[in-house]
This record gives structure tokens, C-alpha cells and sequence, in this order.
């Protein structure tokens, strides 16, 4: 076999993680970026700056802070004791709460982008058609946004994939829970097992490549233009 | 009795909005005013699209807008039409026309079926609207808005977005509406010639304030209102064909008060149809003409004499029994010919325009 076992297991829980953060991004980001594509509020700024932070802040100051908040004396921390359900650092759901905050503005500001790409037009139309403002929001916003969910999804997925200084910080190295692809190759190198490590890199970067020329070969909404 | 009462004030950068309007329960009532006279605006605050501050809006005794009341769009019976006919590009023509349908409770399948039938796009439903013309795109947005069987119908500038030959497409839609449609429409216009055909009823709004409103045929007979018509200052008359002259082609058209020749068109005596006589078009003479090239000549008394926009001409409207027409002057002639209220005239008319 080409890779070894504790590779495909490493892909595996990263494609896990991926596909898990996608999703609750997809619940949480959606009405975000549908809230800083529509308000005129004066939190606009303000949320739509704390949304982007994850994009500037080195990875190791977003996983320190995790850290923290997640650990026995943490805010979070002892939340989720109180719950019966210990403490979310270097487990697995603790890479995911990890991963939704730092990929949060990939999610965000595609949808964002596309929700405020629609205009008020189609809105109001929907509103003399008798349609409430939820219903045009599942009718109408989402189906003439669908290009941006497809970008937002395909991003947030490929940065999920390629994280590791957040990993790091939060999951640690702990084979089958949070050793990730990224960490498997850094095992790797560290333990000087280059030929292993070219291996997976090579599996990373023809991935990577793939997801980006799908995103950028299919552009549904290129040839939609009035 | 009024169906429609509207008060709204609105204060924005640059513009406000202070109107108070009863306007009639049946027929077109036309909103005409120059762009940014606020015409829009005030159609888009009576569907619930603006929400004034101050405004109230009771609709057929039911209350949509006042202090503590407030009846969002997609509640208000009505069917609106965008200048730009924004159909969903993401749906079928019938998928379009369906998406209102089925959110108008208790509304039969008939409303889309005459809709349908009405604007003649029976062979365009699967088709995508992206692949429609503008005036196909425009006549399936009409359609779309009274699928949802409204009770009354605006139309924010249906043709404006159109050419001139896109417009000759749909015209004879909107006059079918107008004849065939028993819910009162709101359209709104800047172009007069849009108006004389097709409204009943006239609101002129400048600045965002309500010049004048009444009935189409007395309200473009004044001419003391200061607004700028240029070319396009005339009447409209409602007639009835009366006689048809085969040898010469021509066809006589009856108004209380007298009747012109007009050119001959396939229409049969007794229909009524609706005649515009420009103010350019109208000349005055005091003693009855020689011969001259000119078919149409009335007798007729000056009703009133006003100002035009060029210094160096004037308008003067002429009482021919209860109907009137107005005519454009210079100061000069009508200076020598000593028109003044009260005078009787000859009416000369160089051309009709005839709008069935």
C-alpha cells in the first residue's frame, strides 16, 4: 500500500472534521452573512470585523485563546463540565469548535457576497407575491445565492482541511482523535520519515488542486447574467 | 365615494414626499410627474414597499397604514408590476406566474388562467425568462401580478424600460386590461402619450407634492398648472365612431360638442374610442376660413387664456358645447386677433391622434 495505515486514518479524520465543520458553518454562517448582507445596524462593522479576524490572526493566538476559554478554567470550559461532558481540548469536538471559529470567514463572507449580490429587487417582488419574509428567504435568496454556498462550502471544507497551527494548539497529537493530515506529515518530518511525508504532502497538494479547479472551472453563475 | 384614501409624509436627503389623495375605486388612475417627482414613491408606499413615518392608507374601508397600524406587502391585496420586469431567473415563466398563485389563499386557478390569456404568453410558460424578450419578459410580469387575483393593481412605469417598438407591443395589452380589468389599477407614467391612452383618472405630482387630480379629460384641459408638457400639451376627447367615408377614406368621430375627420380604420360605427388633439396641432381664426387644406374646422368660444412655458407663447383653451381643447399661440397673433374669454372662434385642427 502506498500510504500507511495511520496515514488513511489521519485522512479520514481530517475529511471527518472537514465535513462536520462545513455543515454547522453552513447553519451558523448562513443567517450571519444573511444579517450583514440586509442590516443597516450600527453592529454591522463591529460583527462583520470579528468575523474576519480569524483570516489576520496567526493561528496560534486564535488556538491560545481557545485553549483558555476551553480549558477546566475557562468560561467554556466550565460549561461543559457542568454538562457532564468534560473538557473539550485534545478531543475531537474540540477540533471542531476550533475549526468553526477559524473558518468562519470563509463561510461568512462568500454567502455574504452573494446574498448582497441578489439585491433588494427579487425581495420585494417576493413580498407583492404574497410571500412572507421567511419563506423568500428559502424561495428566492437561497436559490439565487446557490453559487455562493457551493464557493462557501468548497472554501470553508478546503481551509478546514488544510489547518495546523489551531490543531495544534487545541488538539494536540493524539493518533485517531486529532492527528489530522497536516500533523501527520509534521510527525513525519520531525521523525525524519521524509519519503512518508512526500507521500501525504502529495495527497494534500493534489487535493487542494483539485477542489480549486472544480471551484474555478464550474462557476454556475458565470453564465447567469440577467 | 373614494375607495383609495392616502396621506403619506416622507422626509428624505434631498426630497420629501407630502401627499393626501382620494383617489376613485374603479378604472386607471394615472401618477404622472417628471422623474423625481416622487410618483414612484408614493406607489411604492401605498403597496407597503415604503414605510413612511406619517401615513395613513385605507383601501375599500380597510385600514393597511396608520399610527399603530401596519399591514406589511406581502399581506396587501395588491399586484404590482416593476418597471424592470424582475421575473426569478432561477424559475420557469409558469414557475413565476405559479409562485404568487399558490400564496394568494382562497384564489382560484381562473386568475392565472385569464392572466395567461390576457397577455397571450400561453406559448412562453416553460420557457426561462432569460431567454424571453423585453416585452415578452414585461407581459409575463403582468401576468405574474394578477395571477394572485389582486385587488388592485400598480404598475410602477411598465413601458419605461422598453423601446419604442417593445412599447407598440404591449400597449394594446394594457388597453385590453383596461378594458377587460374590474379592480381599480395606480399606473405610473412620464410619458403623456402613455396617460391619454390609457388612464381614466389623473394625479400630477411634482416635487413630491400633488399638483392636481381629477378626471383625464378635465385635468389636461387646464392650463394653469406649472408643469412642463412641451410638445406633448393637448386634450383627450371620448368619441364615438359615427360615419365611415369610403370614397375618401376618412371616418368621422362624434364628442359632445362636434365632431372631427379622422383617417379611416377598420372600426365599426358606435364604437367608442378615445381621440388626443395637441395644442400644436390647434389654431385659431375669428371669421370662418377660406378654403383650406385643413378638414376640421369648429366653431368654438375662448374658455381661458394662460401662459406657456416660452415667453412668446400662450395657451388658449376653447369651449366647443362641454368639451374643450386648448391650443398654442403666439402672444403676438393672439394679440392681433384679440382672443380673450368669451370670443367666438374657429377652431382649426390639423390632426387627430386616434387611440381605440
Amino acid at each position: 500500500m502506498y500510504l500507511t495505515d495511520t496515514d488513511l486514518q489521519a485522512i479520514w479524520l481530517t475529511l471527518r472534521l472537514a465535513g462536520i465543520t462545513t455543515l454547522i458553518l453552513l447553519l451558523i454562517g448562513t443567517p450571519i452573512a444573511w444579517g450583514l448582507a440586509r442590516c443597516r445596524a450600527w453592529w454591522k462593522g463591529p460583527l462583520g470585523a470579528v468575523v474576519a479576524l480569524p483570516l489576520v490572526l496567526p493561528p496560534s493566538v486564535l488556538g491560545f485563546s481557545l485553549l483558555l476559554a476551553m480549558g477546566p478554567n475557562g468560561p467554556v470550559g466550565q460549561f461543559t463540565e457542568s454538562l457532564g461532558i468534560g473538557t473539550l481540548p485534545f478531543t475531537f469536538w474540540g477540533l471542531v469548535v476550533a475549526s468553526v471559529f477559524y473558518s468562519l470567514p470563509f463561510m461568512v463572507q462568500p454567502l455574504q457576497g452573494a446574498f448582497e449580490a441578489i439585491g433588494e429587487r427579487p425581495l420585494e417582488v417576493a413580498a407583492t407575491l404574497r410571500a412572507s419574509p421567511l419563506d423568500t428567504f428559502f424561495t428566492v435568496a437561497v436559490p439565487l445565492a446557490l453559487p455562493g454556498f457551493i464557493t462557501a462550502g468548497i472554501l470553508t471544507f478546503a481551509h478546514t482541511v488544510g489547518e495546523f497551527g489551531v490543531v495544534l494548539m487545541i488538539g494536540g497529537n493524539i493518533p485517531g482523535v486529532t492527528r489530522v493530515a497536516s500533523v501527520q506529515i509534521y510527525d513525519h518530518v520531525e521523525a525524519m520519515e521524509y519519503m512518508d511525508a512526500h507521500r501525504l504532502a502529495g495527497v494534500m497538494l493534489a487535493f487542494s488542486f483539485l477542489v480549486l479547479l472544480a471551484m474555478y472551472v464550474w462557476r454556475p453563475g458565470a453564465r447567469k447574467g440577467g | 365615494m373614494p375607495e383609495i384614501a392616502a396621506r403619506f409624509k416622507l422626509d428624505w436627503p434631498g426630497f420629501s414626499l407630502d401627499v393626501d389623495l382620494n383617489l376613485p375605486g374603479k378604472g386607471v388612475t394615472a401618477l404622472f410627474g417628471h422623474s423625481g417627482s416622487g410618483k414612484t414613491t408614493l406607489l411604492r408606499c401605498i403597496a407597503g414597499l415604503e414605510r413612511p413615518a406619517h401615513g395613513r392608507l385605507v383601501f375599500n374601508d380597510r385600514t393597511w397604514q396608520d399610527a399603530g397600524t401596519w399591514l406589511p406587502t406581502h399581506r396587501r391585496p395588491i399586484g404590482y408590476v416593476f418597471q424592470e420586469a424582475s421575473l426569478f431567473p432561477h424559475l420557469s415563466v409558469l414557475g413565476n406566474l405559479e409562485y404568487g398563485r399558490q400564496r394568494s389563499a382562497g384564489t382560484a386557478r381562473v386568475a392565472l388562467d385569464q392572466a395567461v390569456a390576457l397577455l397571450g404568453i400561453d406559448h412562453l410558460l416553460q420557457r426561462k425568462p432569460d431567454s424571453l424578450s423585453g416585452g415578452e419578459r414585461q407581459r409575463v410580469g403582468i401576468a405574474r401580478a394578477l395571477a394572485v387575483s389582486p385587488e388592485i393593481l400598480l404598475m410602477d412605469e411598465p413601458l419605461a424600460a422598453l423601446d419604442l417598438k417593445r412599447k407598440q407591443e404591449i400597449l394594446p395589452y394594457l388597453e385590453r386590461l383596461h378594458d377587460q380589468l374590474d379592480i381599480p389599477v395606480i399606473y405610473v407614467s412620464h410619458a403623456p402619450d402613455e396617460v391619454a391612452r390609457l388612464a381614466d383618472h389623473l394625479v400630477v405630482l411634482d416635487a413630491g407634492r400633488v399638483i392636481t387630480a381629477g378626471p383625464l379629460a378635465e385635468t389636461l384641459a387646464r392650463i394653469d398648472l406649472p408643469i412642463r408638457l412641451g410638445e406633448d400639451v393637448g386634450v383627450v376627447l371620448e368619441a364615438t365612431v359615427d360615419h365611415i367615408d369610403e370614397t375618401w377614406q376618412l371616418m368621422r368621430v362624434t364628442f359632445p360638442g362636434g365632431s372631427l375627420w379622422t383617417r379611416a380604420r377598420d372600426l365599426p360605427p358606435g364604437r367608442r374610442v378615445r381621440v388626443r388633439v395637441l395644442a400644436r396641432d390647434v389654431s385659431l381664426a375669428i371669421d370662418e376660413p377660406g378654403p383650406s387644406s385643413i378638414q376640421n374646422i369648429l366653431p368654438a368660444t375662448v374658455d381661458a387664456v394662460g401662459p406657456d412655458e416660452h415667453p412668446g407663447l400662450l395657451l388658449v383653451r376653447v369651449a366647443l358645447g362641454e368639451s374643450r381643447l386648448v391650443a398654442r399661440l403666439t402672444r403676438r397673433s393672439a394679440e392681433q386677433l384679440g382672443i380673450v374669454a368669451g370670443r367666438p372662434v374657429h377652431v382649426q385642427v390639423k390632426s387627430v391622434a386616434l387611440m381605440e
